[in-house]
This record gives structure tokens, sequence and C-alpha cells, in this order.
């Protein structure tokens, strides 16, 4: 498994799996949970629609994306953006629906889009993926205190200056970013547990912020790599063992809190 | 005039603020001296957090001016908003906490720094912090919170600090520990506190000054100049009675009162309505 076909591979989820673990991390202590889950299945339909027009899937994709980043945001109201969330949600999935319907190759597609397909990456798509996570892992890496401020309280951010419904537009952008790139390689249905598994057991195992950023990347990359030599020695989707890996993850961090208080 | 010393830390001048056009605040002045303790006594829904909010420069008035000693509102005005809460699952230690209210504005990654972390444990110490500094925030009491808000509105060493009800749902032994504090940051430090109460009993030892807000408007003074039956009369626009018992206040509205206006009934220890 770690032939010259599988390096790709480790290298594109590599990446993903560092980028999801740094932005997964203020992911879960801002609870945006649930519009990570929505990004990526409002962006999948955004490959279909490129597959129609012809042009790159990442493209779509993060066409789609910025529609979901448009939407939530501009549904959103004072800081309640669940409704938001799941009306964008539910527009773009019901276009990709048809968008899909309309493809010849649906059915794989969409198969591969949900479950993702980390097994056979070609050379030329890792320039996109390494590209799109550097931009997204910057933009984090400049924001991190405003992130982490503006998460304890949007009020004390904006008494010293930080307005948070920019850095809120400014995390949404990170985030779809991050699952965009993710989403062909881990899937549509499983980057929000590559982005919440890892960084949802890190808070858990510290106290201190930084240390959790830096523990949620480490979790992230070793559940990718796990995933995917599960995945190679079994034949099974690697989508089953990061959710599967994640969610251990998630319970053995409950476990650790439990036991130190 | 003779330099600074006679300059107010705040002054406040015919200030009215109107929000989805609502009045929320209708000409209040005052103004308060270098170093004082100020209470900003009022009911739920009196004006006191959009006063705060204005002081702050959140909320733009429609009318009057707010000059405050020492430039702009960031560096120069510590707040303490109102009911923070902190996540327990938050990863972010008092320690942290007490960080970002000196650079959680700044972007890029913070590197560490011995002059920044040494800043950080003289500010815990000042606020009797070192004890929990390294615990959760959110797994502590709610007067160890606020002394670590406290702290996270200090470390930028302001002229003045603005606390958003901080003693509300604490304790009396934690309300006492706050107060006390407080004052002991304006006696040492020079610091002028400008605190919003719906009670004004906890702060009668310590407070230099008092504001107090009704209906938008507002009456300053000391606390004897102000809490007076026909100063709060006149305020209210109806009759009130302030009685003295045990070392406590309580202003109390006649009877019939609650008719007109239920909402300024609703808190009994400020208001309580003559049986």
């Amino acid at each position: 498994m770690f032939s010259s076909f599988m390096l790709n591979s480790w290298i594109v989820a590599t990446i993903v799996a560092a980028t999801a673990g740094l932005v997964g991390f203020f992911v879960v202590i801002r609870g945006a949970s649930f519009a990570a889950h929505a990004l990526p299945l409002s962006a999948f339909p955004g490959a279909a629609a490129a597959a129609l027009l012809g042009v790159n899937e990442i493209a779509g994709l993060v066409g789609f994306a910025a529609l979901g980043v448009l939407g939530i945001n501009g549904f959103s109201r004072r800081g309640r953006p669940e409704v938001a969330t799941a009306l964008t949600l539910v527009l773009l999935l019901g276009v990709g629906t048809l968008l899909l319907s309309q493809s010849r190759d649906d059915a794989q597609l969409v198969y591969g889009l949900l479950f993702g397909q980390v097994l056979g990456v070609s050379r030329a798509e890792i320039v996109p993926i390494a590209a799109l996570s550097a931009a997204a892992s910057l933009a984090t890496l400049m924001l991190l205190r405003p992130l982490l401020l503006s998460a304890v309280s949007p009020e004390l951010a904006q008494a010293r200056g930080v307005a948070p419904g920019r850095i809120d537009i400014a995390f949404l952008v990170i985030m779809a970013l991050a699952e965009t790139i993710a989403l062909p390689v881990v899937g549509a249905l499983l980057v929000f547990s590559l982005m919440v598994g890892p960084a949802s057991a890190a808070r858990n195992l510290t106290d201190r912020p930084w240390l959790g950023l830096a523990l949620s990347v480490g979790l992230s990359v070793v559940t990718a790599w796990l995933a995917i030599a599960l995945a190679y020695q079994t034949n099974w989707p690697i989508g089953f063992f990061v959710g599967g890996l994640g969610a251990l993850a998630y319970a053995v961090g409950r476990a650790v809190r439990g036991a130190k208080s | 005039m003779d330099g600074n010393a006679t300059l107010p830390a705040l002054a406040v001048e015919r200030l009215s603020v109107a929000l989805s056009g609502r009045t929320i605040l209708d000409h209040v002045g005052f103004s308060l001296a270098p170093g004082s303790f100020c209470g900003l006594i009022g009911a739920n829904g009196s004006g006191k957090t959009t006063l705060l909010r204005s002081i702050l420069g959140l909320v733009t008035p429609s009318g009057g001016t707010i000059r405050c000693a020492g430039g702009k509102p960031g560096q120069a005005i510590g707040y303490v908003p109102q009911k923070i809460q902190f996540d327990p699952f938050m990863p972010l230690r008092a320690r942290d906490v007490v960080g970002l209210g000196l650079d959680g504005h700044r972007f890029g990654i913070p590197l560490p720094n011995a002059a920044r972390r040494a800043r950080v444990a003289a500010m815990l110490a000042a606020v009797d912090a070192e004890r929990f500094a390294d615990q959760r925030v959110g797994d502590l009491s709610g007067g160890q919170q606020q002394r670590v808000m406290i702290a996270h509105a200090l470390i930028r060493a302001p002229k003045l600090l603005l606390l958003d009800e901080p003693l509300a749902n604490l304790d009396l032994r934690s309300i006492a520990e706050v107060v006390g504090l407080l004052h002991r940051l304006t006696e040492k430090q020079g610091i002028t506190v400008l605190l919003s109460a719906h009670d004004m009993n906890p702060l009668l030892p310590v407070m230099d000054q008092i504001v107090y807000l009704a209906h938008g408007r507002a009456v300053s003074g000391t606390v004897a100049d102000v809490v007076r039956g026909g100063v709060l009369s006149q305020l209210y626009g109806y009759h009130i009675d302030v009685i003295r018992v045990h070392g406590r206040v309580l202003v109390v509205a006649a009877g019939g009162v609650e008719a007109q206006d239920g909402s300024l009934l609703c808190d009994p220890v400020h208001v309580a309505p003559i049986p």
C-alpha cells in the first residue's frame, strides 16, 4: 500500500486531513457543526454541474460551496444560522438532484462524491487540492485569535474592534474551502466527520487552546492515515473508517476528560 | 484650567438613543471624576446596556456627545459584557481569556513571549485569580469567571472600566468579592468604574456616585443626593418612596403604578409596590 500508485493518495489525504483538523477545531469550538455538515452536501451537486458544463470538478464544487456560504450568511439573522443553513442545504440539494439526473454516469459520480475515492488520486489532482488547502489553512492561521475571541463571546470581540459578522463570513468561506477540497477524497457525507471527530476529541484532551488545535490536526492526520490503510486492506469504503475512527477518537476524549474530573 | 486633573474621565451630555424607532435614552447627561466608582442603577429595560454600548461606540446616538479621557474605546475603555456564558467544552483556561484581552483582536500566529506571559500573570495576580488560572474557565464559579473577565478587560490598562450587570446571578459572597476587588482597583490604580446593576445595595459601601436611569432619563450625583423620594418621584413621574432599613435602601413605588407600567415592577427588590 506504499506503492507509487498509492503515493498520491497518502499525500492528498495528509493535506486534506491537516486542513480539516485545523479548520475543524474552530468548527467545534464555534458550534458550527451544522454548517460544516450542510456545506459539503450543498457543494457536491456542483460536481454534477461541472460535468454537465464540461468544466473542472473542483471549480464546480467551489462554485456551489460559494452559493452555500452566500445562502447561509444571507438568510441568517442575529447569530441564529440553523434555519438559514437548513434552507440553503435544501435549496442546493434540490438543484443538485436535478443536475445529477441530467448527467450520464450519475450513479458512479454520486457514489464517489458521497463516499469518497481516495485510492487512485492522480498527480494532476494534487495541485488544486494543495493550493486550496494552503489558502484555507493560511487564512485560519491569520485569524486564530479573532476566531477564538469571537467564539468566547461575539460581544467581547465587538468591543475590541473585531466585527463578529465579518469573522462569521470569513470562517464560512474558510470552512467551505476546506470541505470542498476534502470532498472528492473523503466524500460529502464524511468530510464533516473528519472535521468534527478529531477536533471534538482534542478539546477534551487538553485545557490549552493552541495545544488543542495542534492535537486536532495530529489526530485528524492519524485518522486519515489509518483510514486509508484500513480501506486498502479491507477494500471497504474509506468513509466508513473515517467516520468510525472519528467517533472512536471522540469517545476516548470523553473518557479522558471524564477520568480527569 | 490646571490640566487633566479637572477633566472628567467620562462626560455624557444630552445623549439620546433610539433603537428601531423606540426612544431608549432621552437627553441623558452625567460626568465621572477620574478614579471614581459609579453605579448605573435602573430596572431591567431602563436603558443601562444601551448607555454602556453607546459609550463603547457600539451604538450610534441620535443626539448628544460622549467624551472619554484617553482616546479610542478599544484602548481607553475596558468592558465586561452582560451574561457571558463560558462553554465548559471549550479548551480555554482563565489565563487564556486574560491573554485574549491583550491581543485577541490581532491577526497572525501567537508566538510564545515572556513579556506577554509576565503581563498576564501580573494581571491574574491583581484580580486574585492565580489559584484557578490554569483551570478551564467554563468550569469556574460565576464569581471566579467575573474576576477573569475583569482581568481580561483591564489588561490593556484602560482608564475607564464599564461592567454590565456583573453581579447578576452571583451569590452574596461572590458579590462582596467582586465589589471589593473593583473598589481596590479604583483606589490603587486610579481606574474609573461604571457598573450597571438593578440593585444598588451591594454597591452602597463603595459608590462615589450614582447614575439612576428610569424611562430613558437619568439623574446623577451622590447616593444621598439622588436616592430620595422627591428626586426619584420626579424622575419616574409618579410617587416614589425611599425607605432605609438595616443599612439597605428600598425604592418603593406607590400602589396603582403596576397597571400603568408593569415592566417597572418586575423586579421586587428594586421597586416594590406598597400592598
